[in-house]
């Protein structure tokens, strides 16, 4: 079995070489097959076994040996979704609610912290001195110039990443034109590549914008308009992928929220890409992410938690800012960092006690994540009531909460 | 709110009004992402700002395009940062000489309300959601006295601004408490190329610069206590603090 994909998102990934064997003909990642996956998700199910997966090309959920659950795939209107909530301490079992509910699943004092990144137009077109094509897909936020990602060969996002071609052979100092303009590589390792561009910055984000596209994946053919990449709150451009556990938070649940005495902060963090098709970075995701912390912000988490409240991330993202933030259970330096923490079942969360995520099911390396915060036993019951009641693991589907009583 | 290091975002900002904004922001200190149609003359302007020490970005983008609304929000913000101050002041008469109501083309008065009305609208949805989050931010309609008075042929635009004004109190309402504050300004008569394309026969000598009344937008931008969210302000009645 090949490494899983970094699942930040509930997206539909793979487990490469099993889900080939496993999917066999079923669709070629071609629009009709993703659109009609989406009709037929829900009923999908086959008995007994613990591993089930997502095909990327076609957004089914594919049936490994002896899979037990098989999550829906397509995607529901952000003013639509619902929630699996977990309570990990207590006996209650996991129970469905809408995610509008939230106000009232949480406490007065609690306090709630989002990712304000907004989604960049990562994906971006390339050429060789040689005339040779390639796709960039920005890894993180552009800084004086520099424009650091992953590197693929020909195609677009319809074909799997680990099915795209090798990109052409470059080497640092070599000129190559991206997004239209002239930049000079300023380091390769591998698929991954810094580019230095030589243009004023003024140009060189109308050109990200004039030529980028939103980084989407093979189970999804039509292209992500940029404007559905972006939770209600994004500033900054940071993030490769969208901090997508924060799409269903509309102002009427933000402004429900504040009125319910619960606190709602923001921090910046630049999530990453979720997957690269490279066995060998795909192992080490998620990279080192850049975040900042407003001082209102690290201010609230401390005082939350000095009186006994609780801290909600909405994503893993956040989880990552504020845990490595984190100086004691009490405490978080304001300010910029770099999070380098890995989230697991034997992770013991400091500042974070509970989150909103995306819905994963057991195999995703996301879900072993999710097992910071809770049993895993207890995540797979919550996971087992999503498929009976239909819910859908896409990135931008439905969610859980984790919350302890 | 204090204007030094804010980053602050003005539409139609390459001449007029709106030029005139950036330039007084930029001189107090704010990282200025200025927005107009048409790059040339943009470019004028931002190197003026610059060469005065003062932090400008030119974005080329129309605000009446639906889909050239986020690369102008992200292009600004990966530009000067969070956003704490947006101005819609981009806005057009439609066809001038102007005409009756009933003389007006269907499509002319849609094209007027996408630029008026419905741009800034797209762009307030993307600038105020992160200021409310992070609890602090101005945004400010430019508006007009024909939102209120019935002038014979200012039809089109005359709704547009009314409807605009109407948007801003409630902006004004829905996001009271959270920090984020949305003003209404008639910025009165001005000597400005819109003016000239209205009343081509006007005194313009005898008209207000555009930079005097940008000095009266940016204290109110500055004076909560005598600019609260919500309000509707007419410049030349403002009194100028000194």
């Amino acid at each position: 079995m090949t490494a899983a994909s970094y699942h930040r998102h509930a997206g539909p990934r793979i487990e490469r070489d099993e889900a080939r064997a496993v999917v066999g003909g079923v669709g070629s990642g071609g629009g009709a097959a993703s659109r009609t996956a989406e009709g037929d998700g829900g009923s999908a199910r086959s008995g007994g076994g613990a591993v089930s997966r997502l095909d990327e090309a076609t957004g089914v959920g594919v049936v490994g040996p002896g899979a037990g659950v098989v999550l829906r795939s397509d995607e529901v209107s952000r003013h639509a979704v619902r929630m699996i909530v977990v309570d990990p301490g207590a006996d209650a079992p996991p129970r469905l609610e809408l995610f509008a509910a939230l106000p009232r699943l949480l406490r007065a004092g609690d306090l709630v912290v989002v990712n304000d990144a907004a989604t960049l137009p990562g994906s971006l077109p390339g050429r060789t001195a040689g005339g040779s094509v390639f796709e960039l897909r920005l890894s993180g936020p552009v800084e004086a110039g520099r424009l650091a990602g992953v590197l693929f060969g020909p195609g677009d996002h319809r074909t799997r990443t680990e099915h795209r071609p090798a990109p052409p052979r470059i080497a640092p100092g070599d000129r190559v034109t991206i997004a239209g303009m002239i930049a000079t590589v300023a380091g390769v390792a591998g698929r991954r590549a810094e580019l230095a561009v030589r243009c004023d910055e003024d140009a060189l984000w109308q050109a990200l914008y004039a030529a980028g596209a939103p980084v989407q994946y093979a189970h999804r053919s039509e292209p992500l308009p940029l404007w559905s990449v972006q939770t209600a709150y994004a500033g900054r451009p940071w993030a490769a992928e969208m901090p997508s556990a924060g799409r269903p938070l509309t102002w009427e649940i933000l402004l429900g929220l504040r009125r319910a005495g619960i606190a709602v902060a923001s921090l910046t963090h630049a999530a990453g890409l979720s997957s690269t098709g490279d066995d060998a970075l795909d192992r080490a995701l998620p990279w080192p992410e850049r975040y900042e912390i407003p001082r209102r912000t690290a201010e609230l988490a401390g005082q939350t938690r000095a009186r006994g409240g609780r801290v909600i991330a909405i994503g893993t993202t956040v989880v990552r800012a504020l845990e490595a933030a984190a100086q004691d259970n009490r405490s978080i330096r304001l300010g910029s960092g770099v999070a380098k923490l890995r989230l697991d079942a034997s992770y013991r969360p400091r500042i974070v006690s509970g989150l909103v995520s995306g819905l994963h099911v057991p195999g995703e390396s996301h879900f072993e994540l999710l097992a910071a915060f809770a049993p895993a036993g207890r995540l797979r019951t919550a996971v087992a009531l999503a498929a009976q009641h239909g819910l859908s693991s896409h990135e931008l589907g439905d969610a859980c909460l984790i919350v302890p009583a | 709110m204090k204007i030094q290091g804010q980053g602050a975002l003005v539409t139609g900002a390459s001449r007029g009004l709106g030029r005139a904004l950036a330039e007084q922001l930029a001189a107090k200190g704010a990282r200025v992402a200025l927005v107009a149609r048409e790059a040339g003359p943009l470019h004028d302007v931002v190197a003026g700002i610059r060469g005065r020490g003062g932090e400008a970005h030119a974005i080329a983008g129309d605000v009446a395009a639906k889909a050239a609304i986020h690369p102008i929000a992200g292009q600004a913000q990966g530009l000067v940062g969070e956003i704490s101050i947006a101005i819609h002041n981009a806005s057009t008469l439609g066809p001038t000489p102007l005409r009756l109501l009933l003389d007006t083309e269907c499509e002319d008065l849609a094209a007027v309300l996408e630029t008026n009305l419905v741009g800034p609208f797209r762009l307030t949805k993307v600038l105020a959601g992160a200021m409310a989050i992070r609890g602090a931010g101005v945004l400010v309609h430019i508006s007009s006295d024909a939102a209120i008075e019935a002038y014979p042929r200012w039809g089109a635009y005359s709704a547009s601004k009314a409807a605009q004004d109407q948007l801003s109190k409630i902006l004004a309402a829905e996001l009271d408490g959270t920090g984020v504050r949305v003003l209404a300004v008639d910025p009165g008569e001005m000597d400005t190329v819109m003016h000239a394309a209205a009343i081509p026969d006007a005194d313009r000598s005898a008209l207000p610069r555009p930079g005097d009344v940008a000095v009266r937008i940016v204290q109110m931008i500055e004076d909560e206590a005598r600019a609260p969210s919500g309000a509707r302000l007419i410049a030349p009645r403002w009194e100028l603090a000194t």
